[in-house]
Parts: C-alpha cells; structure tokens; sequence
C-alpha cells in the first residue's frame, strides 16, 4: 500500500521536475535573461519548484520511515504550499488512514514484508578487536593473537516513549550479553531511567565499552579493584536525572540498583542480596574549548563469602579535554584519572577454611586502594600519543600492591578504523616485572554510533 | 475601616503580585527552539522573531560532524520547545545520545518538538545503488549541506513557521507574517547577490569537502574536483598531484575551504597553480560580523567575487 504512494509521488514528481526543468535551464544559460521573464512566470515557477522539493521532502520521509507508524500526518500538511494543497493534503490525509492500514498489514506478513519493512531493522553495527600480544606475564597472561572481542550492537527506538540497545560481544568462544536495555525517554520531570543489563554508572572506565577505552587493555585498578574488562555489569533498573544547580553547572546524579553479581566483585548468594550504586556528576565549560567534568560513585553489594559479607566501593573520577573547536579535527587533549577504595569483610582466621579461603585471600576486613592518572594527545588528525600511570592493591589482600605504567600511540586511517600500539610495564606485587607489547586492530561496520562524552 | 484597609491592602499585594507574575507568564509562553547549526537558528529567529528564544548548539567556525555532545548542551535540550536539526545523518556521531539522555519527551524523534530540516530543502547528491565507505564518509540519504541556498533557506524558513504554528497556534499570524516579510527580504538580497555573482557564472572552483553542492548550484559553479580524496578522508599526495594537473589543465584558479580545515595542503596547491585560497564560511557565526543568514552570504560572496576578480 505504502510502496503505491511512494510510487504515486515519484510520478508526481517526475512528472512536474519535467515541467520546471526545461523553462529553468533558460536562467542558467550565460546570458541571464533579467528583463526577458515576466514576475508571474518566475513567480509561477518558483512555486512549482517548491513544491517538487516538498514532495521529494517527503518521499526522502516516507522512505527513511518506511512503514513506522505516521506519528503526525498533520505536520506534514501545512508545511506544503499552498499551491500544492489539492493534491498533497489529500494524500496526507489518505497517508494518515494509510499508516495505520499498512502497520496492521505488515504485522500480517512478518518477515516476507519486502524491503520497505526493512526499514524498521534495528541499526546494525559490529566492532572487531584484534589483539596481538609480545612479552612475559605469568599473572595476567594474554595470547600471542587473538580476536579478542566482536560486539554486535543493536540499536532502535522502540516507541515514541523508549529506545533499545543491545551490545552482545562474541569471545572466540562464547557470547556475553555486554548490555541489553530499554530507555524510556520521555518520562515527566526530566527523569530518564532504563531496565535492563547494562554497565554500572561507577566512575568512568566501567561505563565505557573496550573500543572507545583510549588504551588496549583497562588499568590496574580497574583490574583489581572494580572486576576487569567485565567490570560491574549487572540487570536491575538505573534512574538518572539533572539536579538544579548554578548557572552553567551540569549536575547529574544516576542511581542503580542491581540484581548482584559482578565478576568478583560482587556476589548474590540469597535473593535479596542486591547491590547498589550511586554517582554524582558535576560538568562545566571552562571555555568553549576546554571543560571539566568531575564524579563521586559509591557502590555497596555482598561478596563472594557469603550474604554476611559486604563489599563498598568508593571512587571519584576527574577528566579535563581540551579541543580547539576551529580545530577540533586534528588536535585535542584529555587528562583522565580515578581513585577507588575498595573495603570488603572477609571471614577470620578461625572461619577461614581452606576453601572459603585459597591462598591469595587474606582473613578480616580488607582496605584497597588504587588509581590511575592518563593524559591523551592529540597531534594530527589522524594520530595520538598517550600515557598511563598504574597502582592498585589487591583487593583480597591490600597489603600487596600493583604498580606499573604505559604507552600507547593510536592511527586512525579512517573514522571507522584504528591502530593502536601500547607498550606497558607492571611491576607486581610479588617483585617481578612484566614488559610487554600490545598490537591492537579495531574496525566498525555499520551504523555508525555516536561515541559517549 | 480597620477592615477595609486591611481589604484593600490585600487587594494591593494581590494585583502586585499578579502584576509580578504575568510578565513572567507571558515570557515563558516565549518559546524555547534549540537548533543544532547556527544557520538554523538564524533562520528560526528570522520567523520567530520576539516569540521565540533560539540557541544553537554548535559554533559557525565548527565542523559540524564532529561536535562533542557535551553535558552542558543537555541544560540547553532539556528546558527546549523545540529542536530544530539539519538530518541527513550529519549529526549522527553527536546528537542521539544528547536527545536521549536530555530527559524530554518532547524533543524525541517523531515527537511534536522535533524538527528535520532536511525535509522541506532540496537534497543534491543523493547516492544511488549501493552505498559502501570504500567512497568514504557518506551520507547515504544525500549531501547534509543543503542551508547554502537561499531558496532553500526561504523552504525551510516556511517549515520552520509551519512548525512554530502548530506549537503556538496563538501567534500564527506573527510567524506568517514574519515568514512572508523574511522571504521578501531574502529574495531582494537573491538578486542582489546573482547580480553580483552573474559574471562568474560557470566558473571552475575546487573545494576541501563537499559542502558547497547547493551554493555552486544556486549561483552557477562548477565544482571540478575536491581537495579530499573521499569524504572525511584527509588529503593524499597521490591524490593531490593529480587534482592540481587536473586544475592546471582546466585553468582552474580557486580552492574553496571551510574554516576548520588545515590550509597546509590547500596553501600547497595554490602555489602550485598560481591560484588563491578562499576561506569561505558555511555558517552563521563563522566570523564575529557574519550575525544572520543574510550576512554568511553577503560574506561568502564577497570573498568569492575579490578572488575571483584577483585571478582573473
């Protein structure tokens, strides 16, 4: 039905560009014939012309839609001239009618819709990770080669009230639902909230996918202390909402809470175990190039040793960027770092069995800290330089520290590709170093999305 | 008596009261029209004149596919009426997440307060067949820089009043009448600016990126070539050597480049050809004097026209 109307447009179109083409071209000719054309033909023409881009407008419309449900057919109407309402507002009232028809219509058909029911495909886009690794580490040992992650992201708005995302990241071997959520956008108040799987708004680096992380790998602390490359990613509900504040002020604050379970981190081990986080963001423009922008996260859950043991994560997180906007494409300048504490009860001495304790756990309450301080340069459009420092206690045993430090250069031949090198030193905790060498390959397919701030 | 005063002392504050309110009633009727590139936000002030409060997000100088989505542009999204964007996936990398998060239903996509300018503008370059990034950033709907026309100027300026209608029916006749007086001026400035124009019709230029298809169209360039090998690929030497041959061959003396580009390469090429640089600007707000969508014409063509009575 709606392949008819597009159709329908189309010979309109045709029909009346055939008609404007041939007078226009006379304009166009060297000698522009001023005195020549009468007002009422150029004014004639003028209308026409207009309305041959409004019907285009429209099809480019029809098309970009395709059969979504017309949300507001009268808005179509009176943007068309009124030398076009004859036709155009018959159409739009019929399209109205129409969109309704269709939508029952394409349900019918499910999958054997045609392309115009393609339309409605979520975005597709899907990131590759090749890591070749060189170098000695026998605690966090990493393979010579290796695809390290695909993640297929899935993304549309869902209704005029919420949008989906679903970010699903293929191993070599077996799949992780990195993130799968519904945003409803429109709720009273500013309020935005989601449901869903989705990485805890602690600090920075836990929010961030790998492919947008300035670095091959994550650092020390968020190794040690806050659960890895997995970090803290857990199903439960997220609420966030702008707080009032002075003039010029951004702040935000995000509540979540969790079902639980988080790498090592947390642990659900009864229903009611749930976890928690809270962060405070607070956002300014310093000038029009350069901002800053500051957060405070807690986050509170029970831990692998069971519902009588409570595991508190503290963190506050700095980044200040610099881009020249007149430049914007070939400089720039971020400074990023995070602290975190992270304070856990374990069993002691006398509940300590050799299983609920292995070796690398310590008895009793536990204090670890750790941060990390990274500065990423810019200097051409398509090359950066960058630098990492690295300390973190370990978090079941905080009186053994990790230290270590990085650097990394990335290329982008393209926005949709990157080369990155990074060379990273450890020292750990049980004196022995590690020195190695990152090969990293990144690549997107698809929809672009838009990267978060 | 004692009661009486006390009446109309009530009756005082009440109407002072009132009187403190209703101005401030009748400014939050004004409505708030955020848009995403300067050129909108001329245009939208243009019709919406004293009823309106419009802000754009991005600065004329910018590139408008690489804006941050900073958080302080969600203050600007979350209080707004209105968002008016250019589409055609220009601002893909930067405005979804900033909608999103701005916890305001209105302005969502599809909503009453969410306007694609695109819509109502002539599209040029609107690829056919397969669209693949083997020919490098495209924008598989068309070519997003389509405000550089005045005639579509004056299309989307009638969008724009359109839509301001219908959120404000009230002031109907205001946004008309306003539309109708900004389409004279504006046709008035047309033949002013063709006339100035008329003498280079046809001539060759070379340009950084494509943004000038509906400007060269509208006053008769012909774009040969393009300092970029592909959309959003920065220039190659290989490439270069053959656009500046190809410049010798056709005489061709111009390059036309947006502000945020380098000029290293297009410096490098003029010398080549004994031919100019032209910093032309493709926003409102691109320098201090370029104040509305009037002025960014009268700017670019003024550029144009003393390069090209320089090299002749």
């Amino acid at each position: 039905m709606k392949r008819f109307y597009i159709l329908f447009f189309a010979m309109i179109c045709a029909f009346l560009s055939a008609t404007a083409q041939q007078p226009q071209s006379t304009p166009a000719s060297p000698a522009p014939a001023q005195s020549g054309t009468d007002a009422a033909t150029e004014q004639r023409l003028r209308d026409l012309e207009d309305r041959i881009v409004a019907l285009e407008g429209e099809i480019r419309q029809l098309k970009a839609q395709g059969q979504q449900p017309v949300q507001n057919p009268n808005a179509a109407a009176p943007t068309t001239p009124p030398a076009a309402a004859p036709q155009t507002q018959v159409a739009a009232a019929e399209q109205g009618a129409a969109g309704a028809a269709t939508q029952s219509e394409n349900v019918r058909l499910g999958g054997a819709g045609g392309a115009a029911s393609k339309a409605l495909n979520p975005d597709v886009s899907v990131i590759g990770d090749f890591i070749a690794g060189l170098g000695h580490n026998p605690v966090n040992p990493t393979p010579t080669f290796e695809m390290h992650e695909s993640e297929v992201g899935l993304q549309a708005i869902i209704d005029p009230y919420a949008r989906g995302d679903f970010f699903i990241s293929f191993g070599e071997e077996g799949v992780n639902l990195e993130e799968g959520f519904i945003t409803f956008t429109a709720l009273p108040a500013g309020f935005v909230a989601k449901g869903g799987k989705m990485r805890a708004a602690f600090g920075k680096v836990n929010t961030l996918h790998n492919h947008v992380l300035p670095w091959v790998d994550r650092p020390l602390v968020s190794q040690n202390l806050v659960g890895g490359e997995d970090g803290i990613d857990d199903a439960g509900f997220s609420v966030q909402h702008i707080i009032p504040a002075p003039k010029n002020w951004f702040l935000e604050f995000t509540g979540q809470t969790f079902r639980g379970d988080s790498s090592d981190v947390f642990k659900s081990s009864v229903k009611n175990d749930v976890s928690v986080v809270g962060h405070l963001r607070a956002y300014r423009d310093l000038s029009e190039s350069t901002n800053m922008d500051v957060g405070a996260s807690y986050s509170r859950g029970h831990n692998l040793f069971g519902t009588d043991f409570i595991t508190h994560l503290y963190g506050v997180d700095a980044t200040l960027r610099w881009k020249p906007l007149q430049r914007a494409i070939y400089h720039s300048f971020v400074a990023r770092s995070e602290f975190i504490w992270r304070q856990q009860n374990q069993p002691d001495i006398t509940a300590c069995t050799a299983i609920t304790c292995p070796a690398f756990v310590r008895t009793g309450f536990q204090r670890a800290f750790g941060f990390y301080a990274s500065g990423d340069y810019q200097f051409a459009r398509r090359w950066f330089v960058g630098a990492r420092v690295d300390q973190s206690d370990r978090p079941f045993d905080a009186s053994l520290t990790d230290k270590g430090g990085s650097f990394v250069l990335t290329y982008w031949p393209s926005e949709f590709a990157q080369l990155r090198g990074q060379y990273r030193f450890t020292r750990y905790a049980q004196n022995f170093d590690a020195h190695e060498a990152f090969l990293q390959l990144q690549f997107a397919l698809g929809a672009h999305g838009a990267h978060p701030f | 008596m004692k009661i009486r005063s006390k009446f109309f002392s009530a009756m005082i504050s009440a109407a002072l009261i009132a009187s403190l309110l209703l101005p401030s009633a009748a400014e939050a009727k004004k409505l708030r029209v955020i848009t995403t590139l300067t050129d909108l936000a001329s245009l939208t002030q243009e019709v919406g004149g004293d009823k309106v409060d419009v802000e754009a997000l991005a600065k004329g100088y910018q590139d408008p596919h690489f804006v941050e989505p900073k958080p302080s542009f969600l203050l600007k999204l979350r209080n707004a009426d209105l968002l008016v964007l250019v589409g055609l996936e220009l601002e893909i990398g930067w405005l979804p997440p900033l909608i999103t998060q701005s916890g305001n239903g209105k302005i969502q996509p599809g909503g009453q307060g969410y306007l694609d300018a695109s819509q109502f503008a002539e599209i040029l370059e609107i690829p056919g067949g397969n669209v693949t990034r083997a020919e490098g950033d495209v924008h598989p709907l068309g070519n997003p820089h389509y405000w550089l026309d005045p005639n579509n100027g004056r299309r989307i300026a009638k969008g724009i009043a359109a839509k301001l209608s219908a959120l404000d029916p009230g002031d109907q006749a205001y946004f008309q009448q306003r539309e109708q007086d900004f389409e004279k001026r504006l046709a008035d400035a047309d033949k002013k600016w063709m006339t100035q124009m008329a003498q280079y019709r046809g001539r060759k230029v070379v340009t950084y990126h494509r943004s000038w298809p509906n400007f060269a169209k509208h006053f008769g360039l012909d774009v040969i070539g393009y300092i970029e090998p592909r959309p959003g690929i920065p220039p190659t030497p290989s490439h270069t050597i053959e656009l500046v041959n190809q410049m010798k061959r056709e005489g061709v003396k111009i390059q036309l480049i947006e502000p945020y580009f380098d000029l290293k390469t297009p410096n490098s090429i003029a010398s080549m050809v004994n031919g100019k640089v032209v910093v032309m600007m493709p926003s409102v707000g691109g320098k201090p004097e370029i104040t509305d969508y009037f002025k960014l014409f009268d700017y670019d063509i003024a550029q144009l026209t003393k390069a090209f009575e320089e090299t002749k």
